[in-house]
């Protein structure tokens, strides 16, 4: 994070409804900085796309203030308010050529013919598209109309472009590719992208800042390493990457550190995070790559037994679930190294890790499931 | 694998892979002409051949060479370009067949035929059937002038000449407001019965009213009932689709009892004080009644192909239009309307072919001058049984219906039509 970039985007205490009867956004307070690209990441119906469609235009907030610029945009038109948008479907008009579709938001605004024409040329360059003019969207592959919507919400040169799941329909390789031209196409220009994804990997890639939404009300908000290093709840702890998790009560505090029991009695030391004090019910969690398994004679502050239940052969690595202090969704990731070709189903394993790897953290995360 | 010695694709054993292919879908291509066959043979017996019959009669002209055949025959010699009237070898046939025909009562069909061409030719042919049935020998000449003097005209003679062929073209002349004349030129009709051009214009121009007001209503209503939530826009629906299962004569006459002068409108404005008791307004039995029932009859025609169109425009269009700095009316016009070009298309040519041959509506409401040209040939159907004019009548609306289509297909493409 940059402080001293100035804020281009500032939700203040702004509340959705649709019905009058349920917030889908509760209370939303986020400043956003200019060339951030920040991404608002969440389960559908968490209200981050909501949170776009406010920030565009086409959704009035219920209640709260919206600045652009520090200018509030409640009452601003959408068409005024400047700001690119890339949609789920791309949304290219389908009567139109690439080229038209390119030059409308150019005509709308009065540019003159021969700047539009030198305009749309440099756009269709940079994302990759010379030549492809006169086709029309129909005739564009899914990556292609991909990038003629990209094209189009940046060739007015806007400062602000959001993107509402760009991806989302594209396989799996085109997605990767993509990621990276939209990331290059920040990096390039420097403006300020929101981008909304479900979709946690693409988060972690592309973004400066993660927003984790959920239930209306951002989770976490922060860097992609802080947020899967240092998940401050347990939603965000199982939303983000893969994660472990371990139920118990706490037993003694010490410090930043904290003692629990877990369901079977075995005692654990890990980091607290975000439990209010001995008694309270905790939720352990614990990326599986900061397990060890079957650590030779190291002093490790946790050790524990683990039975293996199921092991999934990935290539590079082998997939073990185990049951840990009763709970059977124990994931540990074996390296293919030839060490640790041993493992068989059904025998037992020392597994062990260090206390500042395992955060207590709230009982009360929903069975949210990762993306 | 046998080695091709040219560029066909074959199959395994060396058939051209085309003929395996048609082999193969045979069994498919049969079992759908199967499925179709019953409805084509309806189509067939009692749609196309009926139809095919009747657009014949606007030609077929074999009355009088079946009801005069002697004369018929007898005629051909003579030269109607010359003053001089047959000899008397045609009198006698003439004579012979009035005689037949009386006795088999078939003299007032040709009459009926023949007063078509020229008026007073019916009382021509019935008193003289009465009168060649005593005429026993020769002079037939004399004696058949003797019964009436216009056996001796020579245009009399001319115009049995003339309708003596198998086909005519005197109906299509007469639905285009001509006709022969005694020479063989084609004429106008004298000014009193110039009536069908003034018709099929005032047909062609009241549907085209008819369709452009049923657009300017459709289109709003489609594009709230595309846009509005499923709930309120089914209800909608339901409304628009309403009048779909109101009997068409109950709707019909429900506008009679809106619109006629003693009717509830007249009776509101006068309780109003908008129009004075003398001063009620006609507003039935002319064109503002028939324009008026007939667009509600017609609306849903336009307002279905728009609405199946315009539920198909995703809603981010519109917002994408927005969000790259174009006004509210700017986006509808240069991204939503454009969009709508199939439904506009398929509604009005759906309407407009529809009212160009609307016959319910114009006949009860429609009064004298709000009628069209379909009422017109019920008329000849009905009526007057001149089946060949009103045959020809509506060969020509055919025609017009196939040219618009064509045109149409022309500027917008028929393949981009969608009727849902």
């Amino acid at each position: 994070m940059v402080e001293t970039k100035p804020r281009i985007v500032r939700f203040d205490r702004v509340q959705k409804s649709y019905d009058g009867e349920t917030l889908v956004i509760k209370d939303l307070n986020l400043d956003i900085e200019a060339g951030e690209f920040l991404t608002m990441l969440g389960p559908s119906g968490s209200g981050k796309t909501t949170c776009l469609m406010m920030l565009a235009g086409f959704e009035p907030a219920t209640y709260g203030e919206i600045y652009l610029n520090d200018q509030p945009i409640n009452h601003v038109a959408p068409h005024r308010r400047s700001i690119g948008m890339v949609f789920q479907n791309y949304a290219l008009f389908p009567h139109m050529t690439v080229a038209e579709n390119l030059a409308f938001p150019l005509q709308v605004r009065k540019v003159p013919k021969p700047d539009i024409r030198v305009k749309v040329e440099r756009i269709l360059d940079m994302v990759r598209l010379s030549g492809f003019e006169s086709r029309q969207p129909a005739q564009l592959s899914g990556g292609q109309q991909q990038r003629v919507a990209v094209a189009r919400a940046l060739v007015f040169e806007p400062a602000l472009v959001l993107m509402d799941e760009p991806l989302g329909a594209l396989d799996k390789n085109l997605r990767e590719e993509m990621q990276y031209e939209i990331k290059r196409i920040h990096d390039n220009l420097g403006i300020t992208v929101i981008y909304v994804t479900h979709d946690q990997s693409e988060a972690l890639t592309m973004s400066s800042r993660i927003a984790v939404f959920n239930d209306g009300v951002i989770q976490q908000l922060a860097t992609p390493s802080v947020l899967y290093e240092e998940p401050e709840n347990a939603f965000v702890a199982q939303f983000i990457g893969e994660n472990n998790r371990l139920r118990g009560k706490v037993a003694s505090v010490d410090g930043d550190y904290c003692e629990v029991v877990l369901r079977d009695g075995a005692t654990v030391r890990a980091l607290k995070v975000n439990v209010s004090g001995k008694g309270a019910s905790t939720c352990l969690s614990l990326r599986p790559e900061r397990v060890a398994i079957e650590p030779n004679g190291q002093a490790e502050e946790n050790v524990l037994n683990g039975r293996v239940e199921e092991l999934i052969y990935l290539g590079d690595h082998i997939r073990a679930r185990l049951t840990v202090a009763g709970e059977d969704e124990f994931i540990v990731k074996v390296p293919n190294a030839p060490r640790h070709a041993s493992l068989s189903e059904g025998t037992w394993i020392q597994l062990a890790w260090a206390a500042e790897d395992c955060r207590a953290l709230d009982a009360s995360g929903k069975e949210a499931a990762p993306a | 694998m046998p080695t091709p010695t040219d560029d066909v694709m074959r199959t395994a054993d060396g058939t051209p892979l085309k003929i395996s292919l048609q082999r193969a879908l045979v069994r498919s291509r049969l079992r759908a002409l199967l499925l179709v066959l019953p409805l084509l043979a309806f189509v067939l017996v009692f749609f196309l051949f009926p139809i095919g019959h009747m657009l014949f009669r606007s030609v077929d002209n074999r009355i009088v060479g079946s009801v005069l055949p002697r004369t018929a025959v007898a005629i051909q010699d003579w030269d109607p370009d010359r003053a001089k009237l047959p000899d008397e070898a045609v009198f006698e046939a003439l004579v012979r067949d009035i005689q037949a025909a009386f006795k088999d009562r078939t003299l007032g069909r040709v009459g009926r035929r023949l007063n078509y061409e020229k008026p007073g030719m019916s009382s021509l042919f019935r008193k003289s059937g009465r009168g060649a049935a005593r005429i026993t020998g020769a002079p037939y000449r004399d004696r058949m002038i003797a019964i009436d003097k216009r056996w001796g005209d020579s245009s009399t003679w001319r115009l049995i000449h003339r309708e003596s062929g198998a086909l005519t073209s005197a109906y299509f002349l007469a639905a285009a407001d001509l006709k022969l004349s005694e020479r063989g030129a084609i004429v106008r009709q004298p000014e009193p019965r110039r009536i069908y051009l003034t018709l099929f214009y005032r047909t062609l121009w009241m549907s085209g009213l008819i369709t452009v007001l049923c657009l300017l209503l459709g289109y709003p209503v489609s594009y709230l009932l595309a846009t509005l939530p499923l709930r309120i826009s089914n209800l909608l629906m339901i409304l628009v689709l309403l009048p779909f299962w109101t009997s068409l004569l109950v709707r019909t006459t429900a506008w009679i009892a809106l619109l006629q002068t003693e009717g509830v409108l007249n009776d509101i404005m006068v309780f109003a004080g908008l129009l004075s008791e003398d001063g009620r307004l006609q507003m039935i039995h002319n064109k503002f009644g028939t324009v008026v029932a007939m667009v509600h009859i017609l609306l849903p025609f336009m307002i279905l192909p728009l609405y199946s169109v315009m539920k198909t425009i995703p809603p981010s269009l519109m917002r994408a239009a927005r969000s790259l700095g174009a006004t509210p009316f700017t986006a509808f016009v240069r991204v939503y309307m454009p969009n709508t070009v199939a439904g506009v298309g398929a509604g009005c040519i759906m309407v407009f072919i529809l009212s160009i041959g609307y016959y319910i509506t114009p006949a009860l409401v429609g009064g004298r001058t709000g009628t069209f040209i379909s009422n017109f040939i019920a008329l000849h159907v009905g009526e007057t049984l001149n089946w060949g004019l009103a045959a020809a009548l509506g060969a020509l609306l055919l025609g017009l219906v196939l040219a618009l289509y064509l045109i149409y297909d022309r500027i917008v493409g028929v393949d981009n039509m969608k009727l849902g």
